[in-house]
């Protein structure tokens, strides 16, 4: 399957993969109304780090492991991997317990405090390519055919 | 083949999954004495507080059975294995054949014997489905509760009845609450908050007596002499592995069933996946019953794939939890709290006032244990780093950090988990 791959040294720390999977996954699909006027703005499914003010950054993302320890942790049953292999979450069903976040090693799921649901990554279903993918400017973060590990 | 699968949660849809990967023609049956469709048992404490509806309850959809071609038995007990005629014996007198066999029938809740019990209408367990679903029944007719244990099942039975604004009385034997998950301090935490909300946590102290006429309690009366009133009491100790119906069929059972790194018990063909087994211990390898839901869901995933014929190896149980009690995030994992805290090195942060707490257990250089209270964002990663056994010399000082990422860790982890290098069929 496809997933996305991060080449650090590419990465300039500019969040903008943060900005493009806010938009996404926003109501409007608008960076600009999502994070003025929407009143619950998404939280970003990709994580960029920095460190020493920015001099080093990367962005992480989720791996749809072969065999995904979020899946497996989940108390609802509202992680599933589906026919293709894409790791995502059903927000009604979860119930926000944090048990992915415990047993994710990637640290790719996020908690959504204000939902009270975890978020992570879903590969963008209406796109082409991910949204995070499209919004590097550096071409840092790569989608392609490839293996997990 | 005839796969038969004994107990119906998260382990025997993992053996489900790993079966069917490898084995589309097989039979397979799967048996539960409980009258549901796979469900979040954990989710128990949330149906009866109110936290969601019957609807949320079902961990798969139901069309689950018809895609795999199980055929389902519910609301059956088995009530012995012939390991030599290999069947399973059902309580209505049936017999079930089988080729492979998974045993994954969970724990059963330990109930002591406390005086003045057996005649009294109002005492539960909260283990199950239907656990939830009687007390919630009853709960307008709760005034007062008292729970018996303070670990995780208490203390979650005594929130779920709060949220229904009952006045509830948990009574912990221990010198803390949740002491076999958490240390110390994050029981501490977890018992302020509880005490907070109005939950009294009464330690050190045990109910002898349960005191009423007839049917009725009317309260409970401890070792220390204390009598608190209540009409209703949820015993809340512990669970035991469910294993009784083994007793005769030669298939060894210590304190669970005992299982090998494939999940195959000492009988021929029997495996044994979820709480009700004794396997390895992630450390040390000595094998534990650990009740774990993740855990249950890999075991059953190693037991389906040698079932299936695929050998795959279990690398040994590591104990995780992630719970919350009135929106205090806990995660524990791992050695929390060492027996010998002179072998292990160990690091922690705390702001009590804000219910915020870190705990870094490291032994050898290696992490062993993590404990977070409040901020428990990417936990994974040190669930990660336990079981990949990573160096963790270099990186000690940064372990506290409250944005503990990657970056914190070598070029070359990074690399080997994020770049395409390696994982792609030709680098870009």
């Amino acid at each position: 399957m496809k997933r996305i791959y991060t080449l650090e040294d590419a990465c300039i720390g500019c969040h903008l993969c943060e900005v493009g999977c806010i938009t996404e996954h926003s109501l409007s699909k608008d960076p600009v109304k999502a994070f003025l006027h929407e009143s619950e703005r998404p939280i970003s499914r990709c994580t960029v780090e920095e460190l020493h003010g920015g001099i080093i950054s990367l962005s992480t993302t989720c791996r749809h492991c072969d065999e995904p320890d979020c899946l497996r942790a989940c108390i609802s049953g509202a992680i599933q991997k589906n026919a293709e292999g894409v790791v995502r979450i059903d927000s009604e069903q979860c119930v926000g317990c944090w048990s992915c976040v415990m047993a994710c090693p990637y640290g790719a799921i996020q908690r959504n405090l204000k939902k009270k649901k975890a978020n992570k990554c879903d590969l963008c279903p209406d796109r082409k390519s991910p949204a995070c993918v499209d919004a590097c400017p550096n071409r840092a973060l790569v989608y392609r055919e490839g293996s997990q590990k | 083949m005839n796969y038969v699968i004994v107990g119906n949660s998260v382990a025997a849809v993992g053996a489900v999954r790993a079966i069917r990967e490898r084995d589309q023609q097989g039979n397979i049956t799967v048996i539960s004495r409980e009258k549901h469709n796979v469900y979040g048992r954990p989710l128990i404490s949330y149906l009866l507080g109110g936290l969601i509806n019957e609807k949320r309850m079902a961990y798969l959809p139901n069309d689950f059975y018809s895609q795999n071609r199980i055929n389902l038995l519910l609301g059956s007990e088995v009530t012995a294995v012939d390991t030599k005629a290999k069947k399973v014996k059902l309580a209505g007198g049936d017999a079930i054949p089988y080729d492979k066999l998974l045993l994954a029938t969970g724990g059963d809740p330990f109930i002591p014997p406390i005086e003045g019990m057996s005649d009294k209408d109002r005492i539960f367990t909260f283990t199950t489905w239907e656990d939830a679903a009687k007390l919630k029944g009853i709960a307008p007719d709760i005034n007062r509760a008292v729970v018996i244990g303070g670990g995780l099942i208490g203390l979650k039975a005594a929130e779920g009845l709060n949220l229904l604004d009952k006045p509830v009385t948990v009574v912990e034997l221990a010198d803390r609450v949740l002491s076999s998950a958490f240390d110390r301090q994050a029981g501490k935490i977890v018992a302020r908050k509880m005490m907070a909300n109005g939950i009294d946590v009464i330690t050190e102290d045990t109910v002898v007596r349960i005191e009423g006429d007839g049917a009725e309690i009317s309260g409970v009366t401890l070792k220390s002499g204390d009598f608190i009133p209540c009409d209703t009491v949820v015993v809340a100790i512990g669970v035991r592995p469910a294993a009784t119906f083994l007793k005769g069929s030669g298939i060894e059972v210590n304190r669970g069933i005992v299982v090998d790194a494939s999940m195959q018990t000492s009988g021929r063909g029997v495996y044994a996946a979820g709480d009700v087994a004794e396997a390895a211990d992630f450390f040390s390898g000595q094998k534990n019953p650990m009740p774990i839901w993740p855990d249950a869901y890999i075991q059953g995933d190693i037991a389906g794939a040698a079932m299936a014929g695929e050998k795959k190896e279990y690398v040994g149980g590591l104990a995780m939890n992630s719970i919350e009690f009135f929106k205090v995030s806990t995660i524990s994992m791992g050695v929390t709290n060492p027996m010998v805290p002179a072998e292990y090195e160990i690091h922690t942060y705390q702001d009590i006032q804000n219910y915020q707490y870190r705990k870094i257990v490291l032994q050898n250089d290696r992490l062993v244990g993590a404990v977070l209270v409040g901020n428990v964002d990417r936990a994974g990663i040190f669930s990660g780093l336990i079981r990949e056994k990573v160096d963790m010399a270099p990186f000690r000082e940064s372990l506290l950090t409250p944005d503990f990422g990657f970056l914190n860790l070598s070029r070359e982890i990074r690399n080997r988990l994020f770049a395409p290098q390696g994982k792609v069929e030709d680098n870009p």
